[in-house]
This record gives structure tokens, C-alpha cells and sequence, in this order.
């Protein structure tokens, strides 16, 4: 074995979750390693051309107000922007961007080789070293040791993974790359409690072989709006994507050849997420439906790839030639990559701190799809929050917890720690409880001064937002004093009373009483939006302040449930499991009662006491 | 849901039973202004500066109808020295059942939460005011109560209102997955239900939660008797029906206009229908003070009534006071009764029909002779339960929790309908909806986000 230097922290992968990880920790000021297995993969976007949409896109957002990466580099890769839900009320639009693969990967690689503090190694991690409950180090497959006051585990696929299509199958990370099996087994090793889940991708098809006339093209927005504060504007050249749809021949091309699914067969055993069922799925499930969208995106500028978005697939490469081939346009079309399913190994993230710190190993933290999450955004959430709480551990700071009412990036840690999941995790503005708090407009409101304060946010931006505030909090103080005679000529109102009026916009602030500012279209469209949602936002920060307050009831980490009179066998056996930070988690874990929270709320209280008790005396 | 312990709570903390005293107990940082909305002194005493430990004589009054609820003694005790060491009140009521259970609605209404079972108890033990060894019998306490409240609540499962309100949280369940997977999946193909089909569901749903509603106070009825009040000229036959209906001699029954100076309170049962019954002095222009004082009590006695029986002399020509009767009771639940069916018709049944509402119902009998009386009791039962429900297998309210979590996702699902009607963004039509699950969730259980996902994945086909 050959020992090298030491680190701060060491990110195992260079996914999504890993660069931000690293990028946040080594910009924090820590020593810090990451290793890739494959450093032409870093930021590798392995499934689809596309960064955001709905819930996802306001992930990026708040990523962005804390400081973090992935907004940045998708409007410097983007080639498509589109807000959707533009028709359903602003807690709800959400920016999608398509990206170019090789341009996202490159720019993401250019930030982490231009960052201090930051190493890359092509490297493949063994083995953790633990020792007293505490992380050492890494250990990699040429016998070299990297000593590591933290490690964040954030492997993606990787841990096992095994590739299907049709009946054959082989071990991979992802299309093309090796595995990491030792890992998986040195995580097992320490305790942890691992599951297998299983995704899947369509084809990518050659666009000299497609007949994009048979199909309807979709443009995104113009102008393109950016994802992050930072960008001034978009400069790539914007590209469209193509709609076309399955039909009753494609069907029966897949249905007759359903006995050569691994699927079907039972050769795959991983859970699959119901959201992004593959195409025999949709097939077989509503078999009433006449047709299935196909949306052809292009991967990139440079290149003649299409991603056929709706239709993955881990069918034989001949079916899924066969079947393709009878969709509009794709009549001649050749395969560049065929389809896949892969399954791999995750950890059963109930396991995990609200830091995304393994309870049990002190220093090891995991994030993305280890943690059974999938998608882009969610992963770099992940590993920017572990990224940033490892570095505050380290710096002996206090950790970094978003609420629910603060973040979905708060919803998402919450939800992963407190409820665990058995199929790929997938953000939906549904999964939040204070929607109309959590918009995409206002990421920058609710996080950049936690961003600023820990040191992640850089001051241009920050000082640029403290002035949007500023003009924000001005601008609404202006309509809330200034009285207008408006229909009712016997009456006067406020500027504020007029605009929360439903037929009347900003638009007519600007006829009646323009502000003297010269304000930005987002000002007024902040300003906008705070007061027509004015009731509703009151409401759900009512609702948040009471939860805020349970949030306060802290459980000792050392709490012994057991001791607790008269709780049931079922509800012991799920507190022992999640060990909930608070009574506030404590209430959200499925199955816990109002009487057990009671009994929980008294022993705590008891044990203070007693606690205080032996001090004092 | 949990609850933080920084509210105020409010419960009736005294047994339920029929005793003639009891006591509303509010406990937390609001109690005193809450109850000084509510309470009128005798002496225009203010709670709030009220001396603790001394007792303010006065009555609860709904401040928006300005009804006299009670007539109570209150006494103030101050943080921290009270039982649960928070601001206290203690409202002693004396009006039995009905008065104690409409003054803690008051106070629920103007700020408290019903407290949880234990709650009191717990917080002494919270606040530092009872001590460890104590804390044992306060975890005993909230088991007990939690047994109680289980047993209770297998009970009301095995009503049905369970069952009941689980439906209807599954078709609001259902109209909510179909607003969020429109937000959830805009770039999906997929097909779901108009906004009409989605407004009528939600229409049908808000009925069968106002039967509901209503059904609290149908189990008041039972609980305490339908309050019925006979009204008529003097003379018109009114203690005769009061005694046909007992089958009894109660009042006096004489020739002599206004033989009936009070108001006489009777109890009967009626097909398992507990009626109150006060047979009133009839309503004419008198000048015997005492007489006076008998009309005036009949007209409130009319006014405060569930149910009113109005009488005519078939016999008689239609007078000027039958005339004030029936102006006085055209806007309450009555049955319309021509008496003296034995005698010569002096009014065409016809030419009476004119003068009463549309669609109420009118009876025929003679209350000495018997005639008609049956079908009488008939039409009481069915005007006393006209907001009952089609199946009568026990779906019925009788819990104030449950009536009040029924009461917010009403007005939450009406805010919904609203909101769709008006075109208003489905991001607030499904907060609406969601509010108005929480609600029916405080009854059976919360939906969870994950019962609305399943629901999209299993009915739609995701997945751009």
C-alpha cells in the first residue's frame, strides 16, 4: 500500500452530486480530493439532454442561490430554455433547459480544474477506512491511500451495476464504463443497509436518418431566460426538439416480444420508478391508449444524436430497431446506441443525518443516487448539501438544515431521512407542503444571504441581490402609501388594494403611477406576485411558523426510545429506525400517532429535566 | 398533528351528564381576551382587569347575533399560578347540556382549539407545575385517554362515520390528483377530467358534508330534545293538542280565552324523537300585565324554537291575530294545523293554503276528539328530520371535533370550487383541496402526499 497526502474531504464520483460536493467543500476553504473513475466523464449527463422542468427546475434555482454550480453550467451548455406552466400561477412555472452533453461536461470540468483547493484523481475508491466510528480515508483499486477527515459517497449507478438489454447483461457504471464493485461491498461492510433499484434509457437515434417533416417541432422561449442570477444572457445558438408518437404497430411490435424483456422475464429484480415507466411498461399498463409521445432531443450543437425521449427501453437491440421503425419519421431511422435498463445498489437513506452524514460512521456522508433519489438536479442538491455540511463539520460550524418551508431542497432531504423510499426518488411540486412559498421566482430571496453567510455565495452576486431586495421591499412599500382614485370616483386606494385585484397587473401600475426607478421587469414582477399571493403566502407562513416551533422540540441523538411507556411495538420499531432530530421529523414519519407524539413530547421533556436536575445539585 | 404547546386551549371540564353546572375550562396565552369577547358582565366589569381568584358574575353572548347564551360566574387565574401555570379562565355555566356546549363553541370560535385528551394535564407537567413523581400519573392519564378516545373512535368506526368520511376524502382525493398531475406533468399527454366534471364532483361533495353538518344537530335533537313550540290565537285548541299529543290532562283546558298564562314545558317521546313541547299563551292584544307577560314569553318561546306547531280554528273565520301568527311564524320549520275538524268549516282548506309558504305542510285533525293526531306525530318526525340522511345507519355528528373539522373542509372545498370556477391558478385550487383533506384527515387519518402520487402513476401514464 502506498500512503499519499491527506485531505479535508474526499468526494468519491464526479457525477452531478460530486462536483457540487466538491466544488462547495473546496470553496469553503477545505483540502479537497475528487475522484472519478473516468475523468472524460466528469458532470456526464447519462441520461437525458436536460436540465429542470417541473419541481427540478426550482432545484436549480435554489442551487443557485446557495452558491452552487449546476445553474451555471447549464446556461452555458444550454441550447433550448423553455418556462413551462406558464398558464398555471407562479408557484408552479419551472424553467427546462435542453443542453448540450459535451458542452455541459466540459464547462463543469472547467470550473473544478480552475478551483483552489480542489484535486482531481482518475481513480477507482476500494474500500472506506473506518476506525473508532470514524472515517480515515480512502483506499483505491492500486493499493493507494488517501488519509480524509470526511468522505461523500456519491456513485451514481455505479455500486454494481449491471446492464440489460434483452436477456444479455453485463457489469458497468453506466453504457461504456467499469463498475464499482468493491465499494459497494465496503459500504455493506460498515453496517449500512443496501437495496437495488433499477432505471433505464431509450435509444439515441442518428439525425441524418430521421424524417423531421413527419414531426412537429417544439421551440423553447425567446428570449432564452438563464437559470442563474449570474449569466447575463444565453448565448448559444437554440435549437428545437421534435414531437412525434408511438402507434397500435409499435405496440404490437413490443407486445409480441415481450418474452425477450428482462423486465418481463424477471431477470431484472431492482424497482423501477413509476414516473418513468419504460415503453413496454406504457404499453402493457394502458394498453387502452392509442399512443405515446416521443419527443426527439438533440444532444447537442456538434453532433447528429437524438435522444427519443419517452420510449427507454431495455427490449432486444433487433425490437427496439423493429418498433422504432414504425414510428412517424423514424421509418428508415439507424440506432446509434441502443436502449438499457440498469440496476444498482443503494443505501436505505433513512440511515442518513438531515447533513446527509451516515448516522452511524462519523465523517461519512452520501448523496444523489446512492441515496435512491434519480435525476440531475436532485443529485447535485444532494451533494451540495453534503459538500457544504461536511464542511462545516469540519470547520466545527453549525450544519446547514433547510426546512420544508424553506427549500425543496429542504422536502428532499426531509423526505429521503424521514419517509426512506423503495422506488428512484423523483422531486413533484406536490411533495411540498408550502408551494406558494417555494416558487422559482423567489429562490434568490429565501437563500442567498444562507448562501453569502456560509461563505459559498460570492459577494458580487450577493451585493447585486441586496439591491434587488432592496428595490423589492421599496417598491412595495411605495403602493402599500400611495392612493389612487380608480372606478369609484367617491373613493380612494391604495396602489396595493388595485394590483391584488385580479384583472389588474404590474402593466397598470406603470400607466396610473410608474415608479421613478426605472425598476427591472423582475422587480416588478417579484413585487407583483408577493402581493396578489399575499393572503395565501400569510397562510402557509402561518402554517410554517407553528411546524417551525415542533422543529425546535430536539430529540438527544442518545434518546432511548425504549424507556418511553406505552408506545406500540410498531411505532418504537420505526422511531428506533429513523431516529428522528426532532419532534417535528418525529410527526412526519409515516405511521407515528398524535398519542405517541405526546408520550414522546413528555419523556423528552422529563429526561431534560432530570438532566438538569443532576447538574444543579 | 401535533400540536405546539404555546396555543390556547379550551374543553369542557367537567363530566358530561346532566348535571345542572358546569365548567368551560380555557387554558393559554389568549384565554382571558378570548373569553372578554364573549362575556358581558352585570356590573360592565372587564375580564382583563379582573382580580384573579374572584369570581365576575355575567353572561355569554354570541357577539355576532348578540344571543344570550348562559348566565355565568368566571373566575381569572393569571401565569403561573394556575393549574397548567398559563393564563386561565373557568367559565361556570348553569344552563345544563346545551348552554356549556354552545359557550366552549364560542370560545373555539374566537381563538381556542379544542384541547387534546390529557392536554391540561400535560401542560401543568410541561410548564413545571406538577413534579416528576407526578409525571407517571400524566402518562397514565394520556394513555387512559387514549384508550377512551380509541374505544370511542372503534365505536364511531363501526357507526360508519368513519367509513363515511373516508369516502369522502377518497373523492377529494381523487379531484386533488387530477389538479396536481395537470401542475406535476404539463409536457405529459394526458387526458383528465373538464373543470365542470371536477366543480359538479366537488358540488356533490359539499352537500353531502353539509348533511353531514346538519347531522350534528339532529344528535342534538336526540341528545336534548327537539324544541317545539305551539302557537295560535288564544282559544284555537292549543293545550288540547299539547294534551292530545301527551294523551294526558296538563294543562288546563277551559273556554275561557287565555286560561294559559305560562308557558308549560312537557316532555315527550315521538317514534324515539325526544320533543320538548311549550304549549304557549296564545298571542292576542291584552291588557292583564300578567297576560302581557305570557304573550311576550310565547313570542320569544316562537322565535328560539326548532320546530313550531301553528294552529287554526277551522270553525272560525280567519282573525286579525290569526293573522300575527302567521306572519310571526312564517320564516321558522312549521306545520301548519286547521283544529276542530268536528265542528262546521268556517275556512276553506283552499282559501288557508294562500296564506301559508309554499310547499309547507297542512293538517286536518281535532285535538279533543283524536282525529288526525297520527298523522300528526308522522309529520313532526319528518319535519324534525329533514336534514337526516337517506341511510340512517347511524351517520350521524355527535362529536364537536368532529363537526368543526367538518365545518373548516366544507368552507375549504367551497374556497376550491370557487377558485376553479373563477379560472384562479390551480396551484390555489389545490391548496384549497389539500387544506380541505387536512381537515377530513383530523377525522380519519391524514391523506399523505404519496396516496395522491400513487394515484397519478396508477390512473395516468407518466413519463415524458
Amino acid at each position: 500500500m502506498y500512503r499519499e497526502r491527506d485531505y479535508d474531504v474526499i468526494v468519491i464520483g464526479a457525477g452531478h452530486a460530486g462536483c457540487e460536493a466538491a466544488l462547495a467543500s473546496s470553496r469553503m476553504g477545505l483540502e479537497t480530493c475528487l475522484f472519478t473513475i473516468n475523468i472524460d466523464t466528469i458532470a456526464q449527463m447519462s441520461c437525458n439532454p436536460a436540465v429542470g422542468g417541473l419541481a427540478k427546475g426550482h432545484i436549480v434555482r435554489e442551487i443557485d442561490a446557495l452558491g452552487g454550480e449546476m445553474a451555471k453550467v447549464t446556461d452555458r451548455a444550454g441550447i433550448q430554455f423553455r418556462m413551462l406552466n406558464m398558464s398555471k400561477g407562479p408557484a408552479v412555472w419551472s424553467l427546462r433547459a435542453q443542453a448540450d452533453r459535451v458542452l455541459y461536461r466540459l464547462a463543469m470540468r472547467q470550473s473544478i480544474e480552475s478551483q483552489k483547493n480542489l484535486d482531481i484523481k482518475q481513480a477507482l475508491a476500494e474500500k472506506i477506512e473506518v476506525g473508532d466510528g470514524r472515517v480515515k480515508g480512502v483506499l483505491t483499486s492500486l493499493s493507494v491511500f488517501y488519509g480524509a477527515r470526511a468522505v461523500i459517497v456519491t456513485t451514481g449507478t455505479f455500486l454494481k451495476g449491471l446492464i440489460h438489454i434483452g436477456l444479455e447483461n453485463f457489469s458497468a457504471g453506466r453504457a461504456g464504463e467499469f463498475p464499482s464493485i468493491g465499494l459497494s461491498d465496503s459500504l455493506q461492510n460498515l453496517g449500512l443497509q443496501m437495496g437495488r433499484l433499477k432505471t433505464g434509457t431509450p435509444p439515441r437515434l442518428d439525425a441524418k436518418t430521421i424524417d423531421f417533416s413527419k414531426t412537429e417541432p417544439q421551440y423553447g422561449d425567446d428570449p432564452p431566460q438563464p437559470f442563474s442570477h449570474s449569466t447575463e444572457e444565453i448565448t448559444n445558438p437554440q435549437l428545437p426538439c421534435f414531437i412525434t408518437y408511438t402507434n397500435p404497430e409499435t405496440h404490437s411490435a413490443i407486445l409480441n416480444n415481450l418474452d425477450r424483456s428482462p423486465l418481463y422475464s424477471g431477470k431484472i429484480k431492482g424497482i423501477g420508478a413509476r414516473y418513468c415507466p419504460s415503453i413496454e411498461d406504457k404499453v402493457v399498463r394502458f394498453a387502452e391508449r392509442p399512443r405515446h409521445q416521443v419527443f426527439l432531443e438533440p444532444e447537442g450543437l456538434e453532433t447528429q444524436e437524438y435522444y427519443a425521449n419517452g420510449i427507454p427501453t431495455s427490449l432486444p437491440y433487433d425490437v427496439q430497431v423493429k418498433f422504432v421503425r414504425t414510428i412517424p419519421g423514424l421509418e428508415a431511422v439507424e440506432i446509434m446506441r441502443p436502449g438499457y435498463a440498469i440496476e444498482y445498489d443503494f443505501v436505505f437513506p433513512a440511515q442518513l443525518q438531515n447533513t446527509l452524514e451516515t448516522k452511524d460512521i462519523d465523517g461519512l456522508f452520501l448523496a444523489g443516487q446512492i441515496n435512491g433519489t434519480s435525476g440531475y438536479e436532485e443529485a447535485a442538491a444532494q451533494g451540495l448539501m453534503a459538500g457544504i455540511n461536511a464542511a462545516l463539520k469540519l470547520q466545527g460550524k453549525e450544519p446547514l438544515i433547510l426546512g420544508r418551508h424553506e427549500a425543496y431542497i429542504g422536502v428532499l432531504v426531509d423526505d429521503l431521512i424521514t419517509k426512506g423510499t423503495n422506488e428512484p426518488y423523483r422531486m413533484f411540486t406536490s411533495r411540498a407542503e408550502y408551494r406558494l412559498l417555494l416558487r422559482h421566482d423567489n429562490a434568490d430571496l429565501r437563500l442567498m444571504d444562507r448562501g453569502h453567510a456560509i461563505g459559498l455565495l460570492d459577494d458580487e452576486v450577493y451585493g447585486k441581490f441586496l439591491e434587488r431586495k432592496r428595490l423589492i421591499n421599496e417598491e412595495r412599500e411605495r403602493l402599500g402609501k400611495t392612493r389612487v382614485r380608480y372606478n369609484d370616483p367617491s373613493k380612494t386606494e391604495t396602489l396595493e388594494q388595485l394590483l391584488k385585484r385580479p384583472e389588474l397587473t404590474y402593466a397598470f401600475i406603470d400607466k396610473v403611477s410608474p415608479s421613478h426607478k426605472n425598476l427591472a421587469p423582475v422587480i416588478k414582477k417579484q413585487v407583483e406576485i408577493q402581493i396578489k399571493y399575499d393572503g395565501y403566502i400569510v397562510r402557509q407562513m402561518e402554517v410554517a411558523e407553528k411546524l417551525k416551533k415542533i422543529e425546535g422540540k430536539v430529540i438527544p441523538e442518545d434518546f432511548n426510545y425504549t424507556a418511553v411507556n406505552g408506545l406500540s411495538r410498531e411505532v418504537l420499531g420505526k422511531l428506533q429506525e429513523v431516529r428522528p432530530a426532532n419532534l417535528g421529523q418525529a410527526s412526519r414519519i409515516p405511521g407515528i400517532t398524535p398519542a405517541a407524539l405526546s408520550l414522546l413530547m413528555v419523556a423528552i421533556e422529563r429526561r431534560k429535566r432530570e438532566g438538569k436536575d443532576k447538574r444543579t445539585s | 398533528m401535533i400540536h405546539s404547546h404555546d396555543d390556547t386551549i379550551a374543553a369542557i371540564s367537567t363530566p358530561l351528564g346532566e348535571g345542572g353546572i358546569g365548567i368551560v375550562r380555557v387554558s393559554g396565552r389568549d384565554s382571558v381576551q378570548i373569553a372578554e369577547k364573549i362575556f358581558f358582565s352585570s356590573r360592565n366589569k372587564s375580564l382583563t382587569e379582573a382580580a384573579a381568584y374572584k369570581v365576575t358574575h355575567g353572561f355569554i353572548v354570541d357577539p355576532s347575533t348578540r344571543r344570550k347564551i348562559d348566565e355565568v360566574l368566571v373566575m381569572i387565574m393569571r401565569a403561573p399560578h394556575s393549574y397548567t401555570r398559563e393564563n386561565v379562565v373557568e367559565i361556570n355555566c348553569h344552563g345544563g347540556m346545551l348552554p356549556l356546549r354552545n359557550t366552549l363553541e364560542l370560545v373555539l370560535h374566537h381563538g381556542a382549539r379544542l384541547a387534546e385528551p390529557g392536554e391540561f394535564t400535560r401542560r401543568a407537567f410541561l410548564n413545571g407545575r406538577i413534579d416528576l413523581s407526578q409525571a407517571e400519573a400524566v402518562l397514565d392519564l394520556i394513555r387512559a385517554k387514549t384508550d377512551e378516545s380509541r374505544r370511542i373512535a372503534v365505536e364511531q368506526l363501526q357507526g360508519g362515520i368513519s367509513e363515511k368520511i373516508t369516502a369522502l376524502r377518497d373523492r377529494v382525493t381523487e379531484i386533488c390528483t387530477h389538479v396536481e398531475v395537470c401542475i406535476d406533468f404539463p409536457e405529459d399527454e394526458i387526458e383528465i377530467a373538464t373543470k365542470q366534471d371536477l366543480m359538479h364532483s366537488l358540488n356533490h361533495i359539499l352537500e353531502d358534508l353539509k348533511i353531514l353538518e346538519k347531522t350534528y344537530d339532529d344528535a342534538r335533537y336526540f341528545r336534548e330534545g327537539l324544541s317545539t313550540a305551539i302557537a295560535g290565537r288564544p282559544n284555537v285548541g292549543k293545550s288540547s293538542l299539547l294534551n292530545a299529543l301527551l294523551q294526558k290532562d296538563r294543562a288546563i283546558v277551559t273556554e275561557i280565552p287565555g286560561t294559559t298564562r305560562d308557558i308549560i314545558e312537557e316532555y315527550l317521546n315521538i317514534k324515539g324523537l325526544p320533543l320538548r313541547i311549550m304549549d304557549t299563551a296564545g298571542i292576542r292584544a291584552v291588557q292583564d300585565l300578567a297576560e302581557q307577560e305570557g304573550v311576550r314569553r310565547s313570542l320569544k318561546s316562537i322565535e328560539n324554537a326548532d320546530l313550531v306547531l301553528a294552529i287554526f280554528d277551522e270553525s272560525h273565520p280567519l282573525t286579525e291575530e290569526d293573522f300575527e301568527v302567521l306572519e310571526k311564524v312564517k320564516d321558522k320549520n312549521t306545520i301548519y294545523i286547521l283544529n276542530k275538524n268536528d265542528l262546521p268549516a268556517a275556512v276553506a282548506k283552499e282559501v288557508f293554503s294562500s296564506f301559508i309558504p309554499h310547499h309547507s305542510s297542512l293538517l286536518k285533525i281535532s285535538a279533543t276528539g283524536g282525529d288526525g293526531i297520527d298523522a300528526l306525530k308522522e309529520q313532526i318526525v319528518a319535519a324534525s328530520l329533514k336534514n337526516w340522511p337517506e341511510e340512517r345507519e347511524g351517520v350521524v355528528i355527535s362529536n364537536l371535533r368532529h363537526k368543526i373539522a367538518i365545518e373548516h373542509a366544507h368552507g375549504a372545498l367551497e374556497r376550491a370550487t370557487t377558485a376553479l370556477g373563477e379560472d384562479q391558478h390551480l396551484e390555489i385550487v389545490a391548496l384549497e383541496l389539500r387544506d380541505g383533506l387536512d381537515r377530513l384527515g383530523e377525522i380519519v387519518g391524514a391523506v399523505t402526499t404519496e396516496d395522491i402520487l400513487n394515484r397519478i402513476f396508477s390512473n395516468f401514464c407518466i413519463g415524458k
